[in-house]
Parts: C-alpha cells; sequence; structure tokens
C-alpha cells in the first residue's frame, strides 16, 4: 500500500465525532482571548469617521481646516485621499464586489448615499480629541430626495442613487438609468404547463425587513504604516486574505507589503467579510505615521454596516389535489443598499430548491436603495426567498389536508434530482430529516389550546474554495496546526479533530493557530459554511503529506524502500512480514531523531477545495399567541439537519440552536425603523432587539449524517442552512395557531394586534 | 481639564489611575489597566458584554463612570478563577461548550456567578430572566442555560 494514501477513514472514527474542551476554550473564559479591539500598541493614536447625517446628499465640499488646527489631531482624510478605482467584480464571501463600489462605501465620494456613509475621518492623540475634530469638519451638502423601500426605488421618477447604472442581464440594453442594478433568471420546464396541471395555486406576495448579523462585538482594527511602504494590520475579520487584497487595492499597495493578522472574532454571521474601517485606518497611519486604532460604536455597527436584504418576494406554486407539486415561480425584489450586490442570485436559486421539480422559474431584481450595503448574513438571500416558497407550501399542505411533512416527503429533493438552478444533487439528507421529523416525539406531542405548531424545511449550497493549511511537528511530537481561517466558531477544535484523526495521535497534541496573511498561502475567508469542510480538507491533506514525509523517514532508517512502510495508529510500522521485522516508530519517535535522519517534518496543504455538500434542515416550533399584547411565544423548537458528520457534535448543535434563534428574531421582532428623512430611528440593542435568554426556550437539535462523499470524513458545512426556516416555520404555526396568514416579516407585537383586529378575532382566548 | 486621581479596588489588588470625567469604568478597566477581559458591545447598558462586579452589585462597566469607583471593591472577568484554578462556572462553560465566539462569554460568566451567588439553586425559568441582560447571538443561549444549571448543582452538591 503506497504511504500517501494512508490515513482515510474506514467509517469508524477515534477523533472525529468527539466533543473535547475546544482549544482556545480556556483563553475565552479567563477574558485572556484578544479580540478586534483588545490591543494598545505604543504610540498608537485613535481614529474616528465622521458620518453623513443624510440618507441621500451630493458634497460639494469638505473643510477639515479647523479640525487639523485642533492641538492633538495629526491628520484627516477624506474622498480626495482615495484613488477613484474602475468598475470590477470580485468574489467576497458568497458575492461579488465591485472596487468602484468599495472605495465608495468605505468613503463617500460624489455623494452620501445613506445616513451614516463616512465622509471624513481623524486621527487624533485620544478619542475624545478625535470626536472634537470630527464637530469642526465642515460639509457642504446638497441634500437629495432619497428612497428606501425596494418597490418604490423601482419606479421610474424615483431618486436616482447612481446617474450612470443601467440595468445588466435585460435585452436590449435600457437606454436610461435607474435603481435597478441587473436582473438574473433562473428556469427550468415550462411554468404555464407546469401550472396546468394543478389542481390548486396559491400565489401570495410577501415582504422581509433588513435585518442585522447583531455580532456583539463590533468592527475594530489597529493599522500600522511604517515608512518604508509596509503596514501591519490586525482587526475582527472571517477572513484577512480578502481584507489584505481590498485594503492593498484600496491603499495601492503590493499585497506582500500588507501583513494582515485576523483577531479573535467576535461573531460575524457572514457581516464581518467586508472592510469598512481597515482601509481607513490604513491611510490615516500612512498619513500620520502612528499606528491608528479605529473601533465602530454599536450605533455606526447598525448604521453602517451591512444588514441582510430587506425584500418584497411575490411566489405562486401549484399542486395536484393527490399533493403532488407541478410547478413554482417567483420574482425576486431585493434591496442592495446604497450599492449594487444584493443576494438576489442566490435567493432565486434557493427558492425551490428542496423539492424536485419539473417546472420553475425564479427573476431576481437587484436594486439599490438609500440604505447601508447589505452584508452576507447567514446563507444570504435564502432565507427571504424560502420563507416565501415554504409559507405557500404549508398553506397547500392545509388546503388538502394532508400532513405537512408528508407533502414535502412526496416532492423532496433527493440524490438525482436536478435542481432547477442547474446541478444535480449527489447524496443530500432532506428525505432524512424529514423521516427524523416524522418520527420526532415533538412532531406527535399535545398542544395546548389555542397553541399552534409549524413546520419549513431550508436549504444552503455550502462552498469550498481556495484554503492553505500546515502541519509543523515540534521535536517532541506535538505539532502545530496552522490554517487560515478566522475561527468564528470553534473550527479549531474541528480541524484538530481531523488532523487527529489522519495522524492517529491524540487531539491534545496539536495546538492550533490561525496564521497571518504572510505565514500561509491565499486562504478565502470563513463564509459559506466551508470552514470544517475546506480547512477540514486541507488539514487531512497535510495529514497525509506528514504522514508520507514520516513513512519515507522510517524507511531511510530501516534501510527498506518507502512503499514497504505503513502509517497505523500514529505510528510507522513495516507494512507485513516481506518489509522486515522492526520495532515500529512513533510520531515522537520520528520528531525526536528528525534533526539526525533527514531535517525536520512540514505537512503542507494547498487546495481548491471542491465538492461541498448542500446542507437541508427541518425545523418543528411551536407557538403561543397572546391575544391582548400581540405577543408571540415559541414554547418549544427543534432542529434537525443534515451534518454529513458531525465532527465535534456539540459544536454542530450550537450553529444549529444559534441559527435558529437568529431566526426567531427574524421572524419576531428585528426591523430597521426610519424616520421620514431616512435616518435610522433604532440604531441600537435596546430598540433594535435580538433574542435574549428569556425570550427563547431549549432548541433541541437532531443531527443527520448523510456523509458528503467528497469530504474524507463526510463533512458537510452546517453553519448557514440553520437561519433558513425558521420564519416559515413560525409564520406557518402562527397560521395554525390563529388561522391567520403571515406575508410580512416580523410578525411584530403591533401587527399581530393589527391581523387579530382586522380579522375580527375575539380578543379574549 | 485636570483628571481625576482615582484609588479601587480590582479582583483584591489597590489600584490607582488617573481618568477624564466622561470615561466610563469600562473605559478605564480597557484603556487605562489594560484589563480587556471585559467588553464593549453597545456602551448603553442593553448587551452586559461588560459585566462587572461592584461592592457586590452586578453592573455593567459602561453605564458607571471611572471616577465613580473611588473606594469600591471591582471584581471583573480576570480575576473569576483562583489562580491556575478555574471557577467551576469556566470549567462547565467549557464542557457544555456555551461559548461560540466567545465575546460575550466574560459577562455571562460574571452575570452567571453573581445568580449563584444569590441563588444557588435557581430554576431554568430563573437563570434566564437573571441573563437576559447578557446578549449572545451565536449559541441561542441554550447551552448556555444548560452550562449555569449544571454548575448550580454541582456547586450545591460539592
Amino acid at each position: 500500500m503506497a504511504a500517501n494514501s494512508h490515513g482515510k477513514t474506514n467509517g469508524s472514527t477515534r477523533w472525529v465525532g468527539t466533543r473535547p474542551v475546544r482549544p482556545d476554550g480556556v483563553d475565552k473564559v479567563t477574558g485572556r482571548a484578544r479580540f478586534g479591539a483588545d490591543v494598545h500598541l505604543p504610540n498608537m493614536l485613535v481614529g474616528k469617521v465622521l458620518r453623513s447625517p443624510h440618507a441621500h446628499a451630493r458634497i460639494r465640499s469638505i473643510d477639515t481646516s479647523a479640525a487639523l488646527a485642533l492641538p492633538g489631531v495629526k491628520t484627516v482624510v477624506t474622498r480626495d485621499d482615495f484613488n477613484d478605482l474602475p468598475s470590477e467584480f470580485v468574489p467576497a464571501g458568497e458575492m461579488l464586489v465591485n472596487y468602484r463600489d468599495v472605495v465608495r462605501n468605505v468613503m463617500a465620494r460624489e455623494k452620501a448615499l445613506f445616513e451614516g456613509h463616512p465622509v471624513a475621518a481623524v486621527a487624533a492623540v485620544s478619542e475624545k480629541v478625535a470626536r472634537e475634530a470630527l464637530a469642526l469638519i465642515k460639509v457642504d451638502y446638497e441634500v437629495l430626495p432619497h428612497v428606501l423601500d425596494v418597490v418604490e426605488a423601482m419606479a421610474p421618477d424615483a431618486p436616482l442613487l447612481h446617474e450612470d447604472m443601467i440595468t445588466a442581464g435585460v435585452d436590449p440594453a435600457p437606454t436610461t438609468p435607474s435603481n435597478v442594478a441587473k436582473v438574473v433568471e433562473f428556469k427550468i420546464g415550462d411554468v404555464e404547463a407546469g401550472f396546468a396541471e394543478a389542481d390548486i395555486v396559491i400565489e401570495r406576495e410577501f415582504s422581509t425587513q433588513p435585518v442585522h448579523q447583531g455580532y456583539i462585538e463590533p468592527h475594530s482594527c489597529i493599522a500600522n504604516y511604517s515608512e518604508d511602504g509596509q503596514a501591519e494590520l490586525w482587526c475582527t475579520t472571517q477572513g484577512h486574505f480578502v481584507v489584505r487584497g481590498h485594503c492593498a487595492k484600496l491603499l495601492g499597495m503590493d499585497v506582500s507589503k500588507l501583513r494582515v493578522t485576523a483577531s479573535e472574532i467576535g461573531g460575524g454571521f457572514g457581516g464581518k467579510t467586508v472592510v469598512y474601517l481597515e482601509p481607513v485606518a490604513l491611510m490615516l497611519s500612512r498619513k500620520s505615521g502612528q499606528p491608528v486604532k479605529m473601533t465602530m460604536t454599536r450605533e455606526e455597527v447598525f448604521q453602517a454596516s451591512g444588514p441582510a436584504a430587506g425584500t418584497r418576494v411575490w411566489a405562486k406554486v401549484g399542486m395536484t389535489n393527490e399533493g403532488r407539486i407541478t410547478a413554482g415561480e417567483a420574482v425576486l425584489k431585493y434591496q442592495a443598499g446604497a450599492f449594487q450586490g444584493s443576494p438576489v442570485q442566490p435567493g432565486c436559486m434557493c427558492a425551490f430548491a428542496p423539492y424536485d421539480l419539473a417546472h420553475v422559474k425564479v427573476v431576481g431584481y437587484d436594486v439599490v436603495v438609500n440604505r447601508p450595503k447589505v452584508a452576507a448574513y447567514r446563507a444570504p438571500g435564502a432565507p427571504q426567498s424560502e420563507f416565501a416558497v415554504e409559507s405557500i407550501i404549508d398553506e397547500l399542505a392545509k388546503r388538502i389536508g394532508m400532513d405537512p411533512v408528508e407533502l414535502r416527503l412526496k416532492n423532496a429533493a433527493k440524490e438525482g434530482t436536478k435542481a432547477a438552478y442547474g446541478p444535480t444533487f449527489g447524496p443530500v439528507g432532506l428525505v432524512e430529516t424529514l423521516e427524523e421529523a416524522k418520527a420526532h416525539d415533538h412532531y406527535r406531542a399535545p398542544l395546548k389550546p389555542g397553541q399552534g405548531r409549524g413546520v419549513a424545511s431550508g436549504f444552503w449550497f455550502n462552498i469550498g474554495g481556495e484554503t492553505c493549511a500546515t502541519l509543523n511537528l515540534g521535536e517532541d511530537g506535538t505539532i502545530a496546526l496552522v490554517a487560515g481561517t478566522p475561527d468564528i466558531g470553534g473550527s479549531r477544535a474541528s480541524l484538530c479533530l481531523q488532523a487527529a484523526e489522519t495522524l492517529g495521535v491524540d487531539v491534545e497534541r496539536i495546538r492550533p493557530l490561525i496564521g497571518d496573511t504572510s505565514t500561509l498561502g491565499y486562504t478565502f475567508l470563513t463564509g459559506g459554511s466551508r470552514t470544517a469542510f475546506a480547512s477540514g480538507m486541507a488539514v487531512v491533506e497535510a495529514a497525509r503529506d506528514m504522514i508520507r514525509q514520516l513513512c519515507e523517514r522510517a524507511a531511510k532508517i530501516w534501510d527498506i524502500p518507502a512503499e514497504a512502510v505503513e502509517w497505523i495508529d500514529g505510528e510507522a510500522r513495516p507494512a507485513g512480514s516481506n518489509a522486515g521485522e522492526f520495532e515500529p516508530l512513533s510520531l515522537a519517535d520520528l520528531a525526536r531523531l528528525a534533526g539526525k535522519s533527514g531535517g525536520p517534518f512540514v505537512g503542507r496543504a494547498q487546495i481548491n477545495a471542491q465538492g461541498a455538500g448542500p446542507s437541508f434542515g427541518t425545523h418543528i416550533v411551536d407557538v403561543d399567541v397572546d391575544r391582548e399584547t400581540g405577543r408571540v411565544t415559541i414554547e418549544r423548537y427543534t432542529v434537525i439537519q443534515d451534518a454529513g458528520k458531525a465532527v465535534h457534535p456539540s459544536y454542530v448543535e450550537g450553529q444549529l440552536q444559534g441559527g435558529a434563534v437568529q431566526g426567531i428574531g427574524w421572524a419576531l421582532n428585528e426591523e430597521y425603523i426610519y424616520d421620514d428623512k431616512g435616518r435610522l430611528q433604532n440604531p441600537g440593542f435596546l430598540d433594535y432587539r435580538i433574542p435574549v435568554c428569556s425570550d427563547v426556550p431549549m432548541i433541541d437539535t437532531v443531527i443527520v449524517e448523510v456523509p458528503n462523499p467528497t469530504h474524507p470524513y463526510g463533512v458537510r458545512g452546517v453553519g448557514e442552512t440553520p437561519i433558513v426556516p425558521p420564519m416559515a416555520a413560525i409564520a406557518n404555526a402562527v397560521d395554525s395557531a390563529l388561522g391567520l396568514r403571515f406575508t410580512d416579516l416580523p410578525m411584530s407585537p403591533p401587527r399581530v394586534l393589527k391581523a387579530l383586529g382586522d380579522a375580527r378575532v375575539p380578543e379574549a382566548a | 481639564m485636570a483628571k481625576a486621581h482615582v484609588t479601587t479596588t480590582v479582583n483584591g489588588d489597590t489600584v490607582e489611575f488617573l481618568c477624564d470625567a466622561e470615561q466610563t469604568l469600562l473605559d478605564v478597566l480597557r484603556d487605562e489597566l489594560y484589563l480587556t477581559g471585559s467588553k464593549e458591545g453597545c456602551a448603553s447598558g442593553d448587551c452586559g458584554a461588560c459585566s462587572v462586579i461592584v461592592d457586590g452589585r452586578l453592573v455593567c462597566a459602561c453605564l458607571m463612570l471611572g471616577v465613580e469607583a473611588e473606594g469600591l471593591a471591582i471584581e471583573t472577568i480576570e480575576g473569576m478563577a483562583d489562580g491556575d484554578q478555574l471557577h467551576p462556572l469556566q470549567t462547565k462553560f467549557l464542557e457544555h461548550a456555551a461559548l461560540q465566539c466567545g465575546v460575550c462569554t466574560p459577562g455571562f460568566l460574571v452575570a452567571a456567578k453573581s445568580l449563584l451567588e444569590r441563588n444557588p439553586d435557581p430554576t431554568e425559568i430563573e437563570v434566564r430572566y437573571w441573563l437576559a441582560g447578557n446578549l449572545c447571538r451565536c449559541t441561542g443561549y441554550d447551552k448556555i442555560v444548560r452550562a449555569v444549571l449544571d454548575t448550580a448543582e454541582e456547586m450545591r452538591g460539592g
């Protein structure tokens, strides 16, 4: 057996699937872990941003002279400090970004396009002085009419955000500009023929509000630009290589001259995949010659960092009386915020993905509005479109009196299903999650009077991509694992388990580190639920590389061919009696002999991970509606999801629980409230209320494992799918409780009360 | 304006610092004393990431001025472990995987410690309401609540 074929799983695992304490755990329970804002450098300045008070305004002039004259102010930057960049689309997270827009989002140029849009920034000896300086900057604005709503923004007479924006994806191209950046379409079969086969057709319009990722750690960074043109950047990010690329582009630097270190990250959920402060801090540091630290306030996080897109979705589904879905159609209108690039495309692709359908058509519109540019938020685009479709599926089931899980089982996508967006699914676990739901105690438990139960399924693609990893063998046989994907929820634990499994050594002997951008090759960011999968694959590859070297070394020591050595349970052994009689050489033995036998051992991998397995989930929720206050209480919640293989089951459960509770917030409470001038009225956690501990019950989880054949241990990404089903599951449960179908989110107490009043439901339950 | 001179006790040690009148206790802990375990998530008392114990009372360090700390005893996350012995809550949070990103964790631990000092046998509902001032966006609270209940049980039995 060739040495490099070792380390494959045979189905039973020693480490993968166990629940050790995470390697970074103690630092995080003692306050020792260093997050974005936890670092101070000698001679450091504090940077602050001046932001537009207007939702839409032309910037006639900016006068910074008084600010610069204030003692303690070291420098000021404005649009004049950043070169304009041409229109060019590059991947960032699960979206594409355009540098023409990135440079404008970081610092407004011609116009301020949303309240909170950066207009200038100062670096000063203290935060106090920096704040005083901001008040001295004079900006001459010409206030323009603004537009916040996606449908209003599409109207022919709407205020134009970008006077040169011509809708892409329309043939022939329009001759006049509009706020519609792009139109996309996905179809399979012939929806008209499909609807003709249907006995029942339901169509409805839905709306969702923008919601913020709500990470508890605000954006923060420290830039240290040296006189020789090199710079270091410390920041909280989901992808420091992506930050390096964006900053180098905006600052006109070689990427090799910018070393970016990812701090511990206090939540991201997609929102820390883009740059806001980082290029500004670098520019302030370049101009001042001193390190500059910048941290957003919570208000700035809400005003100026990316929410998930607010949407209008029209959807239509046809079904036979026997429960066979014959066709699905949808039109999606997604807010992009101030610059194009909403996740409407993945929204289109995911809308009907849970179903095996012959006829599907989905059209999506990417629309700019005077709000902060949207950023990825956990399965970007999917929750909004699947909310619409999963609500109609529930209504169809109720119409024919069929169990909603049964209806989904009858139509579920499975291995071999051709998805409307193109690919044919390999092994996927939707049917398994539905079977688990049907069999679950929760699904059969009796409800109290007035309560309702709802079910919904959800889908997310998951991604792979460029990934590097290194394993450095120490002289005592312990290992330093270096990965390039910031650990946002326990991935270091998962990577160590996969390395331990492959090498056959105790997981405690492996210490992980997220390397900076100079220690590893380009590694795409933590997003798309790719880290346990793609960095996992890279770590397994690196372990196999090390095993190959270890076997070759043992062969050299024993003076036998490398092919005659195999790696079993963490040691090199002669492969069978023909190879000769030798005492096995353990990892520690070989590490100790390294210097004398040929040099150190470093296992490396640089891969472009392919074959990320999609993940399906099914959620069951029971709600109770208070008919006097309109409050919807989550009484019981169960998440069932396919993880492929749960490497560290506790952290898989954590993803399922956390995603579900974010979905509960999206469904019931979270929304941005603007005044008539386009100013955000609730930029804080008091008025933008995310779920708190007393709002939710325990979140039960069931992990289904349908292995992903492309990963050595069968791993699929799990982080994003859990936020997809909750909105529809809860709307379906509220409908079961009240007989009222909510199509607009959030189902907050005022809206529920209004709907109860409109339906003339007696107040006393 | 000249800075104020403040003498206080932090995690049992006498500490002196100078601070501006408008600096919060959290600013002082983080930026003057470099005790960065207490986090700033909101600066408005809504997220609880800066939870500390002041003279036995659980408070948000962002809602108290540094000058108000004169003569008081402050306990932060940095003082929670006893030397190299983790507090049982810290151990249980690790065992239960009650953290993901970990930025809210110091605040939850300090708040939970304060709860167990008052109520060694809390119900799930009592834990949930006591911790309702601490926001966590990663975990959905499930494993946090379990870790606190398990710690309480262990400390009662211990």
